[in-house]
């Protein structure tokens, strides 16, 4: 098949090896969005890992009732920095990493709009996470109180104020992550730069891979929700330094002001998360299915639905907190209308399936995996959306197993399904296709596992965040469950370590387009050399390779 | 851990009152609960509905075009971009259930949260505490700890409203059984309501993380036959024992520090920074249900609650076992 | 069926006629959007606490109107104006008067900012952890002078390159950039000194 354009010389200068100094400053000083994505994404895993070995212990302590496998404070930190890190530290540079890398060879690009923005935004993110994980040192604080902060990963006031957590945990929370915060904003001016200015001659707007709309709604969300909490958490760092009153009931402020104020961040951040996962099973379906994305005007439609209604849901994390029954309603109502662009996303994604020649490999299976996991996310979404059905759940452990459900089911599936897909194109090299199907089934079994039966434990009472647990409350089978199954989900993740290292250095070579794929990636070496296409490419509709592969009934002349 | 089960069931005999252990959001047994479970059953109903159909149409779309093994031409399939009706229809169907969700809800939020009071209602305010409830009823001049105790109401024409607030962080009371949850808010009144159908024993949690003990901030409400709940009052409302036997005993408390904290009525002791403990043996828990409330139980956790509830506000005074005969003797005698 | 082969839109025509955006425009436009959203929230602070200080001073007892300063400040951006159009035409001895007086315009708008928080903080004796009113107070006017800071040392920044010798009218579209900066910190103000000085108190 023909690639548009073909690369005059390998990119690796045969004979020459680089000495260590050399490769490290390659990386260390690289503006090459190709590497930063990389870079991103690494980072990412490597704190999933981290965070994943902390739920670990906390579902070891769970297991059983009244265990002594950590105490109170040591779970108190775990489930903080695990949320804290799984949010920021790991979600957050999958937005970046996906985006940094791909959406240049997507549109036709030399490299992002800002590139030096670019490696700044990289090296606040690595240092923001670093200085949250310096707490473990650093914080000890004068009183010698506290080591990682342990308020929650949503850090409520007053429990934050300087009375109520001594040391200097919470500093590092909040400065960790507005440092980490800044390098995402840095990202997302990039993205939407990037991809208002760059685009190859004939990519209109309308023209764009839906991976790239994805992602340029999600950096506008970003730039919309990010200050909240960057303002929430210098009136934090105000009120814990300089006596400022904020937060400080006894001045006369309000404790429900910081949940606004975070929540109106936390809401479209959990968007933004998921909207990497929403961008690749958009690429990956298609291509797995041999049709065209259904409904490409709608999707687009749909997206851009959910960037602005999610805006306008935050108080549902409120239901509890006493606010009158109008504003109850009126966040009721806008939380379950969010869930209708979402279902038509869920149908446009089965209807592309519909009547193609679904091919089951690895990225494929985890697309599939995912629609089913995020219907059911969604609609118990939906479930919490009801305020009063939101009484009961608000705080409990359904609503873990739902936000787990988004999060695990959703956006780390599409992840995955994503890395299987596009490794090829970064590395040159095929993952194993064997050790890919194990990686899924124990993944995904391990999955549910875990995160059904909590959905059970919540229905019976069993609030959130809690060390321990009595016998007798009828939670204990559930746990118990959930426990065996993080066995599962650590040996697919191991799989999937072994298939990454294993492949990167015998993988099959992949060549410029071993999916038979239709965007303008495929048409470009793998890996892409530094200056991405030898000329660039002009687009005449949005599957530039399906046209040039299918002269004789091209897209453009139905677009 | 089999023994805290046993040994609550067999307080909860002692009491003759049932206890319902298992704190079902679908067993509800008062009438907020209720109004929440017959939304809840609705909203199952629909979301259920919705999964199995959309659903089995995933699941039958990916068996029914999956590329068979012995196709081996690189034909596409039709290339189809689209369809207007149906992005019409999958677009006015959702709608349309999710108006209804609204409707319902709303309907059920303005009856649970402006609810009057009915003619006979009991006004209670709880404090949360870093990690214990405080619990004052203004109409008979009574304050307790950790326990609720509120009269049933089989007939529905008796209610206990409840004001909520805090002294330090945002804490969330949650009996499932009896109501969803509502916020404790330092510098803020919320107020929630529950009229529990039967005598009986309901567990309940903090469910708002509050810090290091949030999960040892057990709730019970034990609701009783109205005649019951007068009598309790009653004996409740009566100032501390004052057995002349313990004399010795009692000075000796009252001589440490815990008349820092505690308060016993008819005592010197007036501290208001632990719970009241006037009628400490009346309540069937310790540590705000860390313990029951047994003679060893009591013993371990005055000489140090560190062992039971690590991080909770109260110190261990490190008292000689002497000392510690004494109180414990005299705090067995608060009946 | 005839496999015919459609006829392409030539890429030459495609290219010749494309036309995107620049990219330093796209990047000063959303970062003042999300600039103007970090301020919304102290704003949306200081708007929610008016009148809800337990103990004094309170504004109407201390606050004067920064009429010299608000002065000052708004005419920056006129003269900023006038610089930048004395360097679209190449006058380049306008544009560095015209620089130089945005400068100290801004200066003296930081001065008066300064001076007002002395008198606040040593003879009123209001500072951010006072009252609810100090905290609001100190913090969103702090923030805007902050961002005054950032976009006077930019000034200062072409100034200095300037005098050097750096043919700045190469760099016309940059200075037009920084320009916008210096508009929307001066818009900002405007909305501060509203809800502060007319509304709070």
């Amino acid at each position: 098949m023909a690639s548009i354009d073909y690369p005059l010389e390998h990119p690796r200068i045969k004979g020459r090896e680089f000495s260590f100094s050399e490769t490290l400053y390659k990386w260390v000083a690289t503006v090459d969005h190709k590497r930063l994505g990389l870079m991103y994404i690494t980072s990412a895993l490597l704190f999933l890992v981290i965070a994943g070995l902390m739920a670990s212990a906390m579902r070891i302590q769970l297991a059983v009732p009244n265990n002594h496998f950590v105490g109170p404070e040591t779970f108190n930190r775990l489930f903080t920095m695990h949320g804290t890190t799984m949010v920021f530290l790991v979600g957050m540079p999958i937005v970046a990493g996906f985006s940094n890398y791909l959406v240049p060879l997507m549109i036709g690009a030399r490299d992002m709009a800002f590139p030096r923005l670019n490696a700044f935004g990289f090296w606040m993110f690595l240092f923001g996470g670093l200085l949250l994980y310096y707490s473990y040192f650093g914080g000890g604080g004068l009183s010698g109180a506290g080591s990682a902060p342990d308020v929650g990963w949503f850090a409520y006031a007053p429990l934050t104020s300087s009375a109520f957590s001594r040391g200097h945990a919470t500093d590092y929370w909040a400065l960790g992550i507005l440092a980490a915060g800044i390098g995402t904003v840095a990202s997302a001016i990039n993205v939407i730069a990037t991809t208002l200015c760059l685009r190859c001659p004939g990519m209109t707007l309308r023209k764009m891979p839906m991976f790239v709309w994805v992602m340029l709604i999600d950096s506008w969300m970003i730039l919309l929700a990010f200050p909240p909490l960057t303002a929430a958490q210098v009136m934090l760092e105000l009120d814990r330094y300089l006596g400022a009153n904020f937060f400080n009931t006894q001045a006369g402020g309000s404790a429900v002001l910081w949940q606004h104020y975070f929540w109106i961040f936390g809401h479209p951040e959990v968007y933004i998360l998921i909207f990497p996962a929403f961008a690749i099973v958009s690429e990956v379906i298609p291509i797995f299915s041999r049709k065209p994305l259904f409904g490409r005007p709608a999707m687009v439609g749909a997206v851009v639905a959910i960037g602005f209604i999610s805006m306008g849901v935050w108080a549902h994390h409120m239901f509890a907190v006493g606010m009158t029954s109008w504003a109850n309603t009126f966040f009721a109502a806008s939380s379950m209308l969010v869930g209708v662009p979402t279902g038509i996303k869920i149908f446009n994604w089965t209807a592309t399936m519909y009547g193609g020649k679904i091919r089951f490999a690895t990225p494929m299976m985890f697309c599939c995996a995912f629609l089913l996991q995020f219907l059911v996310a969604g609609l118990t979404g939906i479930m919490l959306a009801v305020t009063p059905f939101d009484w009961q759940l608000h705080d409990s452990y359904f609503v873990v197993a739902h936000f787990h459900f988004t999060l695990i089911g959703g956006l780390v599936f599409g992840v995955f399904a994503g890395i299987y897909y596009w490794f090829p194109k970064a590395i040159g090299r095929m993952l194993s296709e064997k050790l890919g199907k194990w990686h899924f089934w124990l993944f995904c079994i391990g999955f549910n596992m875990t995160f059904i039966p909590l959905h059970f434990a919540g229905m019976l009472g069993m609030p959130r965040r809690v060390y321990t647990y009595a016998p007798g409350r009828g939670w204990e089978v559930w746990n118990l469950i959930a426990s065996i199954g993080v066995l599962f989900q650590a040996a697919g993740i191991l799989c999937f370590i072994w298939n990454v290292v294993r492949s990167s250095i015998k993988g099959e070579i992949a060549g410029d387009d071993p999916w038979d794929g239709w965007t303008l990636e495929w048409g470009t070496s793998s890996p892409p050399p530094e200056y991405n296409f030898e000329k660039l490419p002009v687009a005449r509709s949005s599957r530039p390779l399906w046209d040039l592969k299918h002269p004789q009934d091209p897209d453009w002349k139905y677009e | 851990m089999f023994e805290y089960a046993l040994a609550a069931l067999l307080q909860a005999q002692a009491s003759g009152l049932p206890m319902h252990r298992i704190a079902n959001i679908f067993k509800p047994l008062a009438t907020p609960a209720e109004s929440e479970y017959h939304i809840a059953v609705f909203v199952l109903a629909i979301t259920g509905a919705i999964f199995v159909v959309v659903g089995a149409l995933i699941i039958s779309t990916l068996i029914r075009f999956r590329r068979r093994s012995d196709d081996n031409s690189h034909q596409e399939p039709p290339q189809v971009y689209g369809s207007n009706q149906i992005e019409v229809a999958w677009t006015v169907i959702p709608i349309l259930i999710v108006f209804v969700l609204i409707g319902v809800s709303a309907r059920v939020i303005a009856g649970v949260e402006n609810a009057s009071p009915p003619a006979s209602t009991l006004h209670i305010t709880l404090i949360g505490h870093q990690w214990w409830w405080e619990v004052e009823y203004p109409d008979f001049k009574l304050i307790t700890a950790n326990e609720i105790h509120v009269p049933a109401s089989p007939d529905g024409k008796t209610a206990t409203y409840l004001n909520l607030q805090s002294m330090d962080v945002i804490h969330s009371f949650w009996v499932p059984q009896l109501s969803g949850k509502t916020d404790l808010i330092p510098n803020r009144t919320n107020y929630t309501w529950i009229d529990p159908r039967e005598p009986g024993i309901y567990l309940g949690n903090c469910a708002e993380y509050c810090g290091t003990q949030h999960a040892n901030m057990l709730l019970r409400v034990i609701a009783h036959k109205p005649d019951d709940f007068e009598k309790w009052a009653a004996e409740q409302q009566k100032p501390a024992e004052d057995d002349p036997q313990l004399s010795e005993a009692r000075a000796a408390f009252e001589s440490l520090a815990c008349v820092n904290c505690h308060a016993v009525r008819g005592t010197a002791a007036v501290g208001k920074v632990g719970p009241d403990l006037t009628h400490l043996m009346s309540r069937q828990t310790i540590g705000a249900g860390v313990l029951t409330n047994t003679p060893e139980h009591l013993r371990a956790w005055v000489n140090d609650p560190q062992q039971a509830k690590p991080g909770c506000m109260m110190p261990s005074m490190k008292l000689t076992s002497p000392q510690l005969d004494q109180v414990v003797s005299y705090l067995e005698s608060l009946k | 069926m005839a496999a015919s082969i459609a006829v392409p839109p030539s890429a030459a025509a495609l290219e010749s006629h494309w036309k995107m955006p620049d990219r330093g425009m796209i990047g000063i436009i959303f970062l003042i959007v999300t600039e103007t959203v970090l301020f919304s929230m102290f704003v949306i602070a200081y708007l929610i606490y008016i009148g809800k200080s337990l103990t004094g001073p309170y504004p109407k007892d201390v606050l004067d109107i920064p009429v010299v300063a608000t002065i000052c400040l708004l005419s920056s951006s006129l003269t900023i104006v006038f610089a930048e159009h004395a360097l679209k035409h190449n006058h380049l001895g306008r544009f560095k008067l015209w620089w130089t007086a945005t400068i100290l315009l801004g200066l003296e708008f930081l001065t008066a900012t300064g001076l007002e928080w002395r008198e606040l903080i040593y003879k009123d004796h209001l500072t951010i952890s006072t009252n609810l009113f100090g905290t609001t107070f100190y913090s969103l006017v702090g923030l805007h002078a902050s961002h005054v800071i950032v976009g006077l040392t930019f000034l200062l920044l072409v100034m200095i390159v300037t005098l050097l010798g750096f043919p700045i009218q190469t760099q016309l579209r940059r200075v037009l950039f920084l320009s916008w900066y210096w508009h929307f910190v001066d818009a900002v103000w405007v909305i501060v000194f509203t809800v502060v000085y007319v509304i709070g108190r």
